[in-house]
């Protein structure tokens, strides 16, 4: 295995060709975009009128309930979507998917290291430059190992390993957590924290959970029911690591389920 | 130590049947033992015509070897084919099903015209009949590929073929580990029609010779290799699963 932290520069490998209206900095804007699909059963408008606003390397934590078009929102900023209308502009985004999606065949060290493989890195640099953020992330011990075998902890910790090597300056997350039992998650909550104090990048996390979102976000979005758009916005100025105990994150946590329609 | 006891019940079944068989046989006296050979009779002939059975049945397993071969690689390209353009499922898929209706008697003796009576018009009528296993498997292990992956290939900027490579090829594998399974042992009927036609050696080419000339004991001895040969494939081709695909077997393993 290569020496340890032989490459970690390939982390900033180059944000390839940009997007249409490009937010080259790392920014992300989404304004008044609406987006419906055509079904069996008719039209369905996931999106009506959502706005969204990143700064580069700020968290942002879109909360809502089931089915306001949260997913629908991460595939505009991911370019895998095209809005009907509104604007997108965004600095490339790379996903890290609700369900883990490893890859059982691979062992975690190239499981991580699959957006690089994807872009044409051979298998051995790929290794070479995922092989240290392995043992950073706590998974030295398991670069041979395949999914099965990992913990749900750490197989998100791989999956969002993966999505950091694409070196994308935005990281699209789609309730990475809800899969987690509590006590994973809130290790998981502490974690992503300190991930991202060392690598800032601008975070998009979808999720369904309040607290998960006042506990790891700079700013809480609170989106309505289905056609999703922004009814509220949240400043989460509490300083890191956040306890979900501490008085001050239950207000603001009591704010964002007042902000849903869920009384305390 | 847990396989031999499982092996327990399929062994005693054998055995039983064959009592069945040999008691049936005797039963019925020495003229019906010409259509219907016992047992007792069988293992006599896979003895005394061990050399003539031998040397017919390597041609056959040249034959099917090498058959499965070509079936796979035409199998694997057409499910390719179909899984990446919608236009060619719709063009081939008919046709591939309609091939499987074409009885290999109508079939063989074009065959021996265009391809002569050598190796090539039995490896194609082979190939024709177990190709669509591998096809159908190989298509619906294309099928199982999650959407949300091919989705996170594009946030990573993989080109189709890079996708292709490191996500829907390895999730199509089972598939085709599937179909060639399902094929070995349609191919070995496939050796012995395409011997029926036009050859003068292979166990297919012994069964034709044996039941006109009251030699019905070899004829089933050669079923009975047969019958082993395909057996042995299968388990050849499982065991191989296992080890190319062990985490195939592993999230089973930890369901049971």
């Amino acid at each position: 295995m290569p020496a340890k932290g032989a490459t970690t520069e390939m982390i900033e490998a180059p944000v390839q060709e940009p997007r249409e209206l490009n937010g080259g900095d790392g920014s992300v804007r989404v304004e008044l975009v609406s987006r419906t699909f055509a079904t069996r059963r008719g039209p369905v408008q996931a999106l009506a009128g959502m706005s969204l606003r990143a700064a580069p390397h700020e968290v942002v934590a879109v909360v809502g309930p089931s089915g306001c078009g949260k997913t629908t929102l991460l595939e505009l900023i991911c370019g895998l979507q095209q809005p009907d209308s509104g604007r997108v502009q965004a600095a490339a985004a790379a996903l890290m998917p609700q369900r883990d999606l490893l890859l059982p065949w691979l062992s975690a060290l190239d499981n991580a290291g699959l957006a690089l493989r994807a872009r044409g890195v051979s298998r051995e640099e790929a290794r070479t430059a995922a092989a240290p953020w392995l043992e950073r992330f706590g998974l030295g011990r398991f670069e041979t190992t395949r999914p099965a075998e990992l913990s749900g902890g750490m197989r998100q910790r791989v999956s969002f390993l993966r999505t950091l090597l694409a070196g994308k300056p935005v990281l699209a997350l789609d309730e990475p957590f809800a899969a987690l039992d509590a006590i994973t998650r809130q290790e998981m909550h502490g974690w992503l924290g300190h991930v991202l104090e060392s690598e800032p990048r601008t975070v998009i996390l979808v999720t369904h959970d309040v607290e998960e979102a006042v506990i790891v976000a700079d700013r809480v979005v609170v989106m309505s029911p289905r056609p999703g758009r922004a009814v509220a916005e949240i400043d989460v100025t509490l300083p890191r690591p956040r306890r979900r105990t501490d008085p001050a994150v239950v207000e603001l946590r009591e704010k964002a389920l007042g902000a849903l329609g869920v009384e305390p | 130590m847990s396989r031999v006891r499982q092996a327990w019940p399929a062994a005693l079944l054998l055995v039983a049947l064959i009592g069945i068989w040999e008691l049936y046989v005797d039963l019925h006296g020495d003229t019906f033992s010409l259509i219907l050979p016992a047992p007792h009779q069988v293992a006599k002939a896979l003895y005394t015509d061990r050399g003539l059975l031998w040397s017919n049945f390597l041609v056959t397993a040249k034959e099917v070897l090498l058959g499965i071969l070509l079936a796979t690689a035409v199998g694997v390209v057409l499910a390719v084919a179909i899984h990446f353009s919608p236009t060619v499922r719709r063009a081939v898929y008919p046709l591939v099903v309609a091939s499987q209706a074409v009885p290999v008697v109508v079939f063989a003796p074009v065959l021996a015209f265009w391809l002569g009576f050598g190796l090539l018009p039995k490896l194609a009528v082979i190939a024709l009949v177990s190709f669509f296993s591998i096809v159908v498997t190989t298509t619906a292990g294309f099928a199982m590929v999650d959407p949300d992956l091919i989705k996170l290939m594009r946030t990573f900027d993989a080109s189709r073929l890079r996708t292709f490579r490191h996500v829907e090829l390895p999730t199509a594998l089972p598939g085709v580990f599937t179909g060639v399974k399902i094929a070995v042992a349609v191919s070995v009927i496939g050796a012995v029609f395409a011997e029926w036609n036009g050859s003068n050696s292979g166990l297919g080419y012994v069964i034709l010779q044996s039941l006109p000339q009251l030699l019905a004991a070899r004829g089933v001895a050669a079923v009975v290799i047969l019958s082993v040969f395909a057996i042995a494939l299968f388990s050849l081709l499982a065991l191989a699963e296992r080890i190319a695909l062990p985490w195939a077997y592993h999230d089973r393993e930890e369901r049971a």
